[in-house]
């Protein structure tokens, strides 16, 4: 356990290769494996896309202004599923196991598993996007430049990392049975009170005050000033809200970790 | 005989408390090249704790333990490792053959595939999902990972469990062969056989002590006791009243005696029952037996 978030520099270049193929393979297997537990994968891939199509476009007829703000907000929304149960849910289950136990005698190069887990979040998160962004250019009349479909898609993307990092603080923690629970507990109800299913100034007063407190309110306020749909203030406050979470996240979940070892 | 050199792992003075149970007390352990060790002990004696220790799962609260003469936690020392634990936790979804190639990845010079897949002999698993397969056949491929890396030293807590004979063979033709290789190999065990069948050496734990330790034949003259099992008519009391018995437990018709002088004991059933049929003379389980001797010593 407690190699797993240890730094580690490399001896000798004739062990690159060695090192390569590991974090490739873990990155590959990690794939398949999440690929195989449809109870997973097909909730995480479909949910998003079908709000998207009932909330964003049948529901919302003729609204531009629904089928952009919720392309925007369903891209976070399906930021949120694969790090959070990938690295929670993923993590406590290998941590109850004893799986990870044994890739930490093994000489597992460290970093590579979270590493394979993030890219596999951000795989998830960017298939995600291109759905969404299909949709909504074919069906909900969203017309962006190049480079906000491509910032949009940066932004999902690199978006997993809070996430990522809160998941592992739960799978540090939570046994596997209470674990799925656990990110079900946080996962939708964050959704909703960041505005990502409607935005906040229909909602509570008190919902919008407490929205800075949610990584995915400042996520969301990304994608949306990406697309011109943002309330116009800096962006930056969002970015160093995002950070200092991962930062607190991963710190919290190093402790707990080491502590488990 | 063995230079200090040829020490691969030791536990010196190593003490491991889980609040109030010293799980291990004060053992001093050594590990040498080419050596097969078992230790036994019954559930709870420390033997998986021991492990934990030497593979750098735990740390010791007291004393130390080392690998290849470093701490176990280090990248260089792990290289050079095999394990397979009680609790191997492999994901279900991938194929006995994807975990071999992500495993023999980390390893700088593992073995090929052709010789990992024979030696552990999982050769028609390779394709099968690890969730679909038979506890033993798990037990094959967790086996694989563990030696595909060339070890220097495997350690293996209780490999054999639910294994059927054919394969507890290869397994245990590969164990011989890798120690005749050179490579040090720590085995837990339930089974006296197997211990007998591979240990050159055996340390006995028991309330995390060692209690017993020297080679196989030293280890089985303080197991005394065995078991008689048949069914009969006569009565359970007045057999615990014989000399030499230490306990009959009754199930329906069929009985079951502990006793130091099976053959006495024999002689006499057979004496005094000649309607006694379906005898069985077995030797207790060393685990067993060695609750009996921690008890004698406390």
């Amino acid at each position: 356990m407690n190699t797993l978030l240890e730094n580690h520099t490399l001896e000798g270049g004739s062990e690159a290769s060695t090192l390569l193929s590991s974090y490739l393979l873990e990155a590959r297997f990690e794939f398949l494996r999440v690929l195989r537990t449809p109870a997973f994968a097909v909730p995480t891939l479909l949910f998003p896309p079908l709000f998207y199509l009932l909330f964003g476009l049948l529901l919302n007829r003729n609204s531009a202004n629904a089928s952009h703000y919720l392309f925007a907000t369903y891209s976070v929304f399906g930021v949120m599923a694969p790090a959070l149960f990938g690295f929670g849910v993923g993590i406590a289950i290998e941590r109850e196991r004893g799986w990870l136990s044994l890739k930490n005698v093994a000489p597992m190069p460290p970093g590579a598993y979270l590493l394979a887990k993030m890219a596999m979040a951000g795989l998830f998160a960017l298939i995600i996007y291109l759905v969404l962004a299909t949709m909504a250019f074919a069906l909900g009349g969203v017309r962006l430049d190049a480079w906000q479909w491509l910032l949009l898609g940066v932004i999902t993307f690199s978006g997993v990392l809070p996430f990522c990092a809160l998941g592992l603080m739960i799978g540090s923690r939570a046994n596997a049975s209470g674990a799925p629970a656990l990110v079900n507990l946080i996962y939708l109800p964050m959704a909703f009170l960041s505005g990502l299913w409607m935005p906040l100034n229909l909602l509570p007063d008190i919902i919008g005050r407490m929205a800075p407190l949610w990584p995915a309110y400042h996520l969301s306020q990304l994608a949306l000033a990406t697309i011109g749909r943002g309330d116009g203030s800096s962006v930056l406050p969002h970015v160093a809200a995002l950070m200092a979470f991962t930062v607190v996240c991963f710190a919290i979940a190093r402790r707990w970790l080491a502590r488990a070892a | 005989m063995n230079e200090p050199a040829d020490t691969l792992a030791q536990l010196e003075n190593a003490s491991k408390r889980y609040g109030p149970v010293l799980a291990l007390d004060s053992v001093d352990l050594q590990v040498r090249r080419g050596e097969v060790l078992a230790l036994l002990g019954p559930n709870g004696a420390g033997k998986t704790t021991a492990i934990g220790l030497l593979l750098g799962l735990l740390r010791p609260d007291s004393g130390s333990a080392l690998l290849f003469g470093q701490a176990p936690q280090a990248l260089a020392a792990r290289r050079r490792l095999g394990a397979m634990l009680q609790t191997g936790g492999v994901p279900d979804t991938l194929a006995a053959g994807e975990l071999l190639a992500l495993f023999r990845s980390y390893y700088p010079r593992p073995l090929t595939i052709a010789d990992s897949v024979a030696m552990s002999g999982i050769g028609e698993l390779l394709q099968v999902r690890y969730g679909r397969l038979s506890g033993g056949q798990q037990r094959r491929v967790q086996f694989a990972l563990a030696i595909c890396g060339r070890p220097d030293i495997l350690f293996l807590d209780e490999p054999t469990t639910g294994l059927d004979p054919a394969a507890r063979e290869t397994l245990w033709k590969t164990i011989r062969q890798l120690a005749a290789g050179g490579c040090a190999v720590v085995l837990t065990t339930h089974y006296l056989e197997e211990a007998e069948a591979l240990a050159d050496r055996v340390s006995v734990l028991a309330r995390g002590r060692i209690v017993a330790s020297g080679s196989v034949a030293q280890i089985r003259a303080r197991v005394s006791q065995r078991r008689v099992r048949c069914v009969s008519r006569l009565s359970a009391e007045i057999i615990a009243d014989w000399p030499e018995v230490r306990s009959v437990t009754r199930d329906g018709e069929r009985m079951e005696i502990v006793t130091d002088a099976a053959e006495a004991v024999v002689r006499q059933l057979l004496f005094e029952d000649s309607g006694l049929s379906e005898l069985e003379v077995r030797r207790a389980g060393l685990a067993e037996a060695f609750v009996e001797i921690t008890r004698e010593a406390a």
